[in-house]
């Protein structure tokens, strides 16, 4: 199985490193996304609560394209039949799906972040790199069961740029509650951590709930 | 098939309600607070339990579709949804009500319970266009109860992450559900519950009823029509 996952997450991958599709797409769209908010909110420097919403607002609505995209190349192409026809575990397929998604966004933060930092925030993000780093990494676990999970949920049927944003972003609420709390502490002048255990474990609990439920459920879709 | 019973189920569901109705209105006392539009009370919590318990019912049902792969309790699963949704509009509207009347506003984020509920809300209204914009039947049933299980499963997990957030800021000394209400409130209260459990069991049955007597008409329609064109 490990195996599997291994070659499906290597064939995402390299297509996304040849078509450059997905990455590039999210992150103009965050930096498009951090313009409006700075024109809509009339601010040139954000921070607290609201640097935090709008970072992980903006960041959410970017993992929407990349939800849409996520089973796009299979179903333009007909590779799901030949994935399906392949003697290759369900949990195979969602665990390199998930990891390609979890990818992508870690890609696409490397750039969001700090170009957040540098056009909208106030305080610089130096000095508390480390705990940023572990809330943006359980919230991308998150991100990635969810995004795969509702992915494959959507990729039947007819309205699928529809249904991914409705599906996903309700969905995503706790996460937000939780990555959202546990970052506005350090994004305020005094960048003292605040409550960060309980939203950690929030965060935690969420991906663990939505990791074992995607595995479980995920041998129902995309057969045939 | 699904009318089984339904004739004294029916029965016991416009006496409860009658019932409840009439303590509400004569028995319970008047909120020494709030006074009379307290009494929205034993219509919106209710409401809001039987909706909850609803929605998790059909995800309960979902995995018994998928586990045993009867289409039935597919159907059986998306009728609970389907009145659980109905009565969600309910439990938005009385709660706005009774937010304008007691706080002034028809909407206030700060009430934890309200804000879960609407987040719930959102997401099972997503069920209708994922069930209907998939064609083939046994792959709607089964999607749809593959959704129905997820969101089951966030029900709990939501709320006990808005109530973080909420008490965060707010900390609730009081809780308006709790234990605390005193004895004649609470009778009218548990009948009223039990009531609105009534109507939602009741409901469901008729729907499933209905959706199975016109499935059944549909394919003596096809039936039909295949022995004329013969």
């Amino acid at each position: 199985m490990i195996r599997a996952t291994g070659a499906i997450l290597r064939k995402d991958l390299l297509l996304e490193l040849r078509t450059k599709e997905s990455v590039p797409a999210m992150t103009l769209f965050t930096i498009t996304v951090y313009v409006l908010f700075h024109f809509g909110l009339d601010r040139d420097s954000l921070d607290g609560e609201i640097a935090s919403g709008v970072l992980w607002v903006t960041l959410l609505l970017a993992a929407v394209i990349g939800v849409t995209r996520l089973f796009a190349a299979e179903r333009e192409q007909g590779g799901l039949d030949a994935l399906l026809l392949a003697p290759v575990d369900r949990t195979a397929l969602f665990l390199a799906k998930a990891g390609a998604l979890f990818l992508f966004l870690v890609a696409v933060e490397v750039v969001a972040v700090p170009a957040f930092g540098l056009l909208l925030l106030g305080p610089g993000l130096g000095g508390t790199l480390p705990e940023l780093l572990l809330v943006l990494l359980l919230a991308n676990v998150g991100i990635a069961s969810v995004g795969a999970l509702v992915s494959a949920l959507a990729a039947e049927t007819r309205a699928r740029e529809l249904i991914v944003p409705l599906l996903l972003l309700p969905l995503m609420v706790p996460l937000l509650i939780a990555s959202a709390q546990a970052t506005e502490p350090f994004l305020r002048q005094d960048q003292a951590p605040e409550d960060l255990g309980r939203w950690l474990g929030l965060l935690t609990l969420y991906d663990v709930v939505f990791v074992l439920l995607s595995v479980a459920v995920f041998d129902y879709l995309l057969e045939d | 098939m699904y009318s089984k019973g339904l004739k004294p189920l029916s029965l016991a569901t416009v006496v409860t309600l009658a019932t409840a109705m009439a303590l509400v209105f004569f028995y319970a006392p008047l909120d020494a607070d709030q006074g009379f539009v307290q009494k929205i009370f034993y219509v919106h919590v209710p409401m809001a339990i039987v909706a909850l318990c609803g929605f998790v019912a059909g995800g309960i049902m979902a995995i018994r579709h998928l586990r045993s792969g009867d289409a039935s309790w597919d159907l059986r699963s998306y009728v609970a949804i389907h009145i659980s949704i109905i009565l969600g509009v309910g439990v938005l509207v009385t709660g706005s009500i009774w937010a304008k009347a007691s706080w002034g506003h028809w909407w206030v984020w700060d009430e934890p319970v309200l804000v879960s509920f609407l987040v719930v809300f959102l997401l099972y209204c997503v069920y209708y266009p994922l069930r209907f914009s998939i064609e083939d039947s046994e792959r709607q049933a089964r999607y749809s109860s593959v959704f129905a299980i997820v969101a089951g499963a966030f029900v709990p997990l939501n709320f006990a992450a808005v109530r973080l957030a909420e008490s965060y800021t707010h900390p609730r000394v009081l809780s308006q559900t709790g234990g605390s209400l005193p004895g004649d409130m609470r009778l009218t209260f548990l009948v009223s519950l039990l009531a609105m459990a009534l109507l939602f069991v009741t409901l469901w049955k008729l729907e499933l009823t209905a959706k199975h007597a016109s499935m059944q008409l549909k394919r003596l329609r096809r039936r039909l029509h295949a022995r004329v064109a013969a």
